[in-house]
């Protein structure tokens, strides 16, 4: 709750907002305590008194009413009405949004061409025809404000009730024997409430101008009783030669609707966790880096990563996500970088091209040096011109990488003109050769599908032909394979070691499969905690490995032909890197962890084979 | 031994492009008639690549999802109907996302105490010393039952998902790709509390997976599925070290293994479920199919001893 108030008051407008529309709300419970007089108390000898009139703030009206007082207590009906229209609004339509969302099929149907056929009629006819049935009245006003807003709940909340019906926790609750009506109640419910609230905030104000408007053409409130939209109503004939009869009620219009308005984008922003996660914040083009001084390169090879250091910094908290790496890849090789979720993998590979979002990350320290050069801190139009030309990523997911609404043939042309001036045509045709390349069957006609007509097998060659297309250096794949089946990942990991092979590509190779290491990559790196923990070529850590962690995670792998076996398990979880323990980072689930395990900078040792640990596995 | 799951025929046709009225404009066919056994206390395991219909079969096996065809028995008593409260006493399903199948706004002994209070009329001290029980056998410390889902790791997640499961008192655990979405030393120690749990509370499993090395650790049996047909039963110790269907071969040598040279990457895919072909579904990608694979679809029969496949030319070496 102190989250969400924090939140609300850090966008200024709606802090505004909630203060104007707070003063109003106060002003308008306590206005039959206050020294007002009679609304409805007429004296037409002092018609139309200007306002700032000795015992008339705001003047009187066409009848020597008192304005400020039919001001106050028309607000006071104008909000309450506006309030309850919303209330009922919300809560029919999304009793009709969660029926139809959960049901489904033919209850969906019907009612939701119901609510589109209500939706059809233009919103201020459909309520004048309800008022013209019910008869003019404050209270039929408000059913017909309130009806004709239900089909805009109803469709939102309808939407995201889809979207919850179908999650894992409804199939066990239904499971766990509950039946439609509690699982409605208890397991639905509580996750739309958020999407009703937002929804009634920012329609609240627009349901208080519609009162307004019926009352205003004499179909809501009844002389002589007074709300916002009758003032104005019954200022209208004296609009030239009374303007304040009109200007008063109007202005109290214009700030409640208004504050109301900021109050509710404000509450809309603070309640939608895809706001609230920093999506407003539009991330830079670069990752942010905050360096010191560029560490000395310790040796030769295509790229270079000297103890390379990115964080995430959330609030007061800061995660290590990649702690001192030092890696090295040579032309024409294929390193394995491995490691389990948050181990910092794949952050270690954005940040090379700077490609970590940010905020929350940051470059701390180190170096990425493409041929010598120092990536970190490089100009964004120098990063831009070596991403896809030089260094190329391949991502695990293709169908979240790839445009949806692009052919992938366009997609290709377009990736190959970003760093080539060549004519469209002539683009064309190596697009094609690119998907051939990566033995797409049938490449001319597959240029011109949509990436949905493709399997995922498909997808992920095209994935692959994209970062081939400016014929990169280095290609990075961060997990390329891993949400692909098995024969299917067969394929795409003999595609990429051909394209190696043949043309000496060198390869960051991404995974948390052993096996996929092991048939692919020349040299691993296991990485634990943000650190790297041990490197070396990969027959060789594979056959020994030297450092606990890694022996024990290999024992992990069930290999097939084993049989039906108990499977070694390492106990604990890995470390959160916001708090990472002292010494080795896996010395709370290592069983030969000792005091010296738990204090100080533990370094990593060796030359072509290096390791992490004070005290490593001994050869077998 | 008595069997504790039967299905036979069990089938399941999805209609695409309904219209308000009249006949949908075409079916799929996502599981073809799967006659399965699974005797008391072994464990079936289940594997197939995506799309061959292993979650429409666990679906059904469960009472979520209304078979079209085909029926199912737990200890000889016929489940028909699908009602997942009256399969839920007999058989239950453990998630593959175990974050997702716990409602974020629930604390977990409110999770906890729903199959306890509707399946079992369990109340008050019964209830709570159950749950602890639960929670005991599972590993799981009290105190986190005041918690909400989104403070537990995949893996501590999944065993309040497993212990939902328990809670229910079921014969048959369904496992859907329970270890999937964990990391490998995560893995290790689900699969082996499912070993205790099994061996403790007398279950029976049905292990749904995609990871062949896991299937085989964990399982007695195993049916292999291709586009929503068994192709291959066996004793899991047989099934991928000799193979008699050549899908299943060929999964045997997708599978990644240090040591073994990246295999000659043979092309194809699944055929289109909207036109499947009209004889073997894998002819097209088999190396020994011939004209009559192309015709006819091959019956599940006994090869040798126990093993059984859908094929007219299966392996013998």
């Amino acid at each position: 709750m102190s989250l969400f108030l924090r939140l609300l008051f850090r966008n200024k407008l709606a802090g505004f907002g909630a203060v104007v529309l707070g003063i109003i709300v106060v002003l308008a419970l306590l206005t039959p305590i206050l020294p007002l007089h009679p609304p409805n108390e007429t004296n037409t000898a002092n018609r139309f008194l200007r306002p700032l009139s000795e015992g008339h703030l705001l003047g009187t009206d066409h009848l020597g009413r008192d304005l400020l007082s039919r001001l106050m207590w028309g607000t006071r009906l104008s909000l309450a009405v506006g309030f309850a229209a919303a209330l009922v609004a919300g809560l029919l339509g999304a009793a009709i949004g969660v029926m139809a969302g959960y049901f489904g099929g033919r209850t969906d149907n019907v009612t939701m061409r119901g609510i589109d056929m209500l939706m059809a009629f233009p919103y201020i006819l459909l309520a004048l025809a309800i008022v013209a049935v019910l008869g003019p009245g404050l209270l039929n006003a408000l059913i017909a404000v309130a009806v004709v807003n239900i089909p805009f709940f109803a469709r939102n909340i309808r939407g995201v009730t889809v979207g919850i019906a179908h999650r894992e926790f409804i199939d066990a609750a239904k499971l766990a024997g509950m039946g439609h009506t509690r699982i409605l109640l208890t397991e639905v419910v509580p996750n739309i409430v958020p999407v009703v609230v937002i929804a009634m905030s920012t329609t609240i104000g627009w349901m208080i101008l519609e009162t307004a408007g019926l009352s205003f053409l004499g179909l809501g409130s009844q002389p002589p009783q007074a709300d916002l939209g009758s003032m104005l109503g019954e200022a209208r004939s004296a609009l030239i030669t009374a303007p304040h009869t009109s200007i008063v009620p109007g202005v109290m219009i214009l700030l409640i609707v208004m504050s109301v308005n900021l109050l509710g984008d404000g509450i809309r922003d603070a309640l939608d966790p895809r706001l609230r996660s920093g999506a407003l914040s539009r991330p830079m083009a670069t990752t942010r880096v905050e360096r010191t001084e560029a560490t000395a390169p310790k040796g030769e090879g295509l790229l270079r990563i000297d103890d390379l250091e990115t964080q995430f910094h959330v609030g007061p908290r800061i995660y290590k996500a990649v702690n001192k790496v030092s890696l090295d890849l040579k032309p024409g090789e294929c390193l394995g970088l491995i490691g389990e979720s948050g181990s910092g993998k794949s952050v270690t590979a954005l940040s090379v091209m700077g490609l970590v979002a940010s905020p929350p990350g940051v470059i701390t320290g180190g170096a990425v040096r493409l041929e010598g050069q120092d990536l970190i801190g490089a100009p964004y139009e120098l990063l831009r011109s070596l991403r896809g030309r030089k260094v190329a990523y391949i991502f695990q997911d293709p169908l979240s990488t790839l445009h949806p609404l692009y052919r992938i043939g366009d997609q290709l042309i377009e990736a190959i003109r970003v760093h080539e001036p060549v004519s469209h045509a002539e683009a064309h045709k190596r697009a094609v050769k690119l998907l051939e390349d990566v033995r797409i069957p049938n490449a001319q006609a597959r240029a011109r599908a949509y990436p949905h007509e493709l399997s995922g097998g498909m997808r992920q060659r095209v994935g692959i032909a994209m970062a081939m297309a400016n014929d990169p250096d280095i290609i990075i794949a961060d997990e390329p394979t891993t949400a692909l089946d098995v024969t299917v990942q067969a394929q795409i990991l003999a595609l990429l070691d051909d394209l190696r092979r043949s043309r000496g590509l060198a390869i960051l190779f991404i995974t948390h499969d052993f096996g996929v290491v092991g048939q692919l990559c020349d040299r691993v790196a296991v990485m634990y905690g943000g650190r790297i923990v041990e490197t070396g070529p990969t027959p060789e850590v594979l056959a020994a490995p030297a450092h606990p962690y890694t022996k024990r995670l290999i024992a992990c792998v069930p290999e097939l032909g084993g049989g039906r076996r108990v499977l070694a398990a390492i106990p604990g979880l890995p470390p959160a890197v916001d708090k990472l323990p002292e010494g080795c980072a896996f010395a709370p689930r290592c069983d030969k962890a000792q005091a010296a395990c738990r204090q100080g900078e533990i370094r990593l040792t060796g030359t072509a084979r290096e390791v992490r640990c004070l005290y490593p596995e001994r050869a077998t | 031994m008595t069997i504790a799951l039967k299905t036979t025929d069990l089938a399941r046709t999805f209609d695409i492009g309904k219209r308000l009225i009249g006949p949908p404009r075409a079916q799929v066919h996502a599981v073809h008639p799967v006659s399965l056994e699974v005797r008391q206390g072994e464990t079936l395991g289940i594997v197939g690549e995506s799309g061959c219909g292993k979650s429409t079969l666990a679906r059904m096996l469960v009472g979520l999802l209304p078979p079209t065809s085909g029926t199912i028995e737990i200890e000889g008593r016929a489940l028909d109907r699908a009602d997942p409260a009256a399969f839920g006493r007999l058989i239950q399903y453990v998630f593959q996302d175990p974050v997702s199948s716990l409602n974020p706004r629930k604390t977990i002994r409110q999770i906890m105490e729903v199959p306890l209070r509707l399946l079992h009329g369990m109340r008050g001290k019964a209830l709570d010393d159950r749950i602890a029980e639960l929670f005991d056998a599972v590993n799981l410390r009290p105190e986190f039952l005041s918690r909400y889902p989104h403070e537990f790791s995949g893996g501590q997640a999944q065993r309040i998902g497993i212990a939902r499961a328990l809670a229910a008192s079921p014969r048959i655990l369904i496992l859907d790709e329970p270890v999937s979405a964990l990391d490998v030393s995560v893995q290790a120690q689900v699969l082996n509390l499912l070993a205790d749990l099994k061996a403790e509370f007398n279950l029976t499993y049905l292990f749904i997976s995609h990871d062949l090395a896991v299937v085989e650790a964990v399982s007695d049996r195993i049916a292999v599925l291709y586009f929503g047909s068994v192709v291959e039963t066996g004793p899991a110790e047989k099934v991928f070290a000799a193979p008699r269907h050549p899908y299943t071969k060929l999964l045997a040598d997708s599978a990644p293994v240090v040591g073994r040279p990246l295999g000659g990457a043979q092309s194809g895919e699944l055929p289109d479920p909207l036109n499947p072909p009209p004889g073997c579904a894998f002819a097209g990608r088999c190396p020994r199919a011939s004209d009559r694979c192309r015709a006819e679809v091959p019956q599940l029969r006994a090869i040798e001893g126990d093993q059984f496949a859908a094929c007219h030319h299966p392996r013998d070496d």
